[in-house]
């Protein structure tokens, strides 16, 4: 049975089925609450829940998301049905940090994550079609990296405790998004009384989803950024396909719903500062292919027991912090009396855009090792 | 002869660019050694959608992949 489950899920149907699944769960998670063209953005979910514990205090993104819990865990007990759990680390965690930092700066300029640009597009948002761009530049940079030998090293077998951290860590906050205990008079936990945070579905059908899109992802390797990856490295379509499926899904969901509203200005939580919007995935795009994967998979990743990828999602969450508290993070355009008012950047987020791509460029062309010599017996 | 790849302990898609440059070096057969399910699942797709063949063998927690004409 489980031979049989396993043959399915890494089949190209088994990756289809995923992305539809993503593609008809996200725009109804948006019909049941969460807020528009965003019913599952990993990035700025880990950015509400870093805004809950107050690590940044802008006051329209605070929610712990209980999609993120879901996805640890979903990843977590579908490793463990099929014996995949493994704890393992040590495999350059500092730069990881720093990557997905950077990863998550790049993000907020855009204001969302490759999914969030998938179902962004999918929605009728034309400025996605700029991010996506921008996202495919960043992975082509980043394949050129890896083809001259970039690597992060080799990570290692270790404790048990190591891999079940991320998983244990994501408990709590579901404890703490169940009880809401309030730490000092003002907060945290915080939770947004308006804006984007505000809007959320409810807590139980949020970590259902979850829990179900964390459990089939963990099994079809699901990954944006290995898709986009995988055809320019090797013109291979296998991840590709389950984007594709994502995309399709949920336009066609998004149409059923009436969710789909064509143009670029005045797009919900989203600016048209087209530069931004590209250069902004072109940032993530380089640090998720330096890191080996999109936020989502990281986090699944993080729920089999990978410490790495673990340190990844942490630094995902300090730099939406440090984007919310240094105003790194895109305004989105506003109606002020009928007429659009274009947002985007900040100068020191367009300042740390063009860092961030200096500093993953560094770190791409100083990590490589010659090609290994192939041992012959 | 066999060329040995040891891709253990390494990332996607590292282990499949390490084992396509072996099969392109041409020694045969190219044995890959990973130690996850995603390289074992991702190094046999690539091998096989080349033409090759792959005969897998589990050894504790890691993979022998025997790729081969």
């Amino acid at each position: 049975m489980l031979g049989r489950l396993n043959r399915l899920t890494a089949s190209r149907w088994g990756i289809i089925l995923a992305g539809a699944l993503i593609g008809v769960l996200a725009p109804l998670l948006q019909r049941a609450g969460n807020p528009p063209n965003m019913g599952i953005c990993v990035a700025c979910f880990e950015r509400d829940t870093a805004g809950a514990l107050g690590l940044h205090r802008a006051a329209t993104v605070q929610y712990i998301r209980p999609e993120i819990i879901g996805f640890v865990l979903g990843a977590l007990v579908a490793a463990l049905i099929f014996r995949e759990f493994k704890a393992r680390a040590g495999s350059a965690p500092i730069v990881r940090f720093v990557l997905g930092a950077f990863a998550m700066i790049g993000a907020l300029a855009f204001l969302g994550c490759p999914w969030r640009a998938l179902l962004r597009l999918a929605g009728g948002d034309l400025n996605a079609i700029l991010g996506l761009a921008g996202l495919a530049a960043g992975i082509a940079i980043g394949v050129g990296f890896l083809k001259a030998g970039y690597t992060l090293g080799r990570a290692q077998r270790t404790y048990a405790a190591v891999g079940w951290t991320m998983p244990l860590l994501m408990l709590g906050l579901l404890l703490l998004v169940i009880f809401r205990p309030q730490f000092t008079k003002d907060g945290p936990i915080f939770f947004s009384q308006s804006g984007p945070g505000s809007l959320h579905a409810p807590l139980v059908i949020s970590l259902a989803v979850g829990l179900a899109i964390g459990f089939v992802a963990q099994r079809t390797r699901f990954c944006t950024m290995g898709a986009v990856r995988d055809v320019i490295l090797m013109g291979d379509t296998h991840l590709a396909s389950g984007v594709g499926a994502l995309v399709a899904v949920a336009f066609v969901t998004n149409l059923a719903l009436g969710q789909v509203h064509w143009g670029f200005a005045g797009q919900p939580v989203a600016h048209s500062s087209s530069l931004w919007n590209f250069l902004g995935m072109a940032l993530a795009g380089l640090a998720f292919a330096l890191a080996g994967g999109c936020p989502g998979r990281q986090l699944f990743l993080s729920g089999e027991g990978d410490g790495d990828a673990a340190i990844f999602v942490l630094g995902m969450i300090t730099g939406a912090a440090f984007a919310h508290n240094f105003n790194l993070a895109a305004s989105p355009d506003k109606v002020v009396n009928g007429a659009v008012q274009v947002g985007g950047l900040s100068s020191a987020g367009m300042v740390a855009v063009v860092a961030g791509l200096v500093v993953c460029s560094l770190i791409g062309l100083t990590m490589r090792q010659a090609p290994a010599k192939v041992e012959v017996q | 002869m066999a060329a040995i790849v040891d891709a253990r302990g390494l990332s996607c898609p590292q282990p499949v660019i390490l084992a396509r440059r072996a099969l392109e070096a041409g020694d045969m057969p190219v044995v890959v050694l990973v130690d996850t399910a995603t390289a074992r699942e991702n190094v046999t797709r690539m091998a096989r959608k080349a033409g090759f063949q792959v005969q897998v063998q589990a050894e504790g927690e890691e993979f022998r992949l025997t790729v081969s004409k």
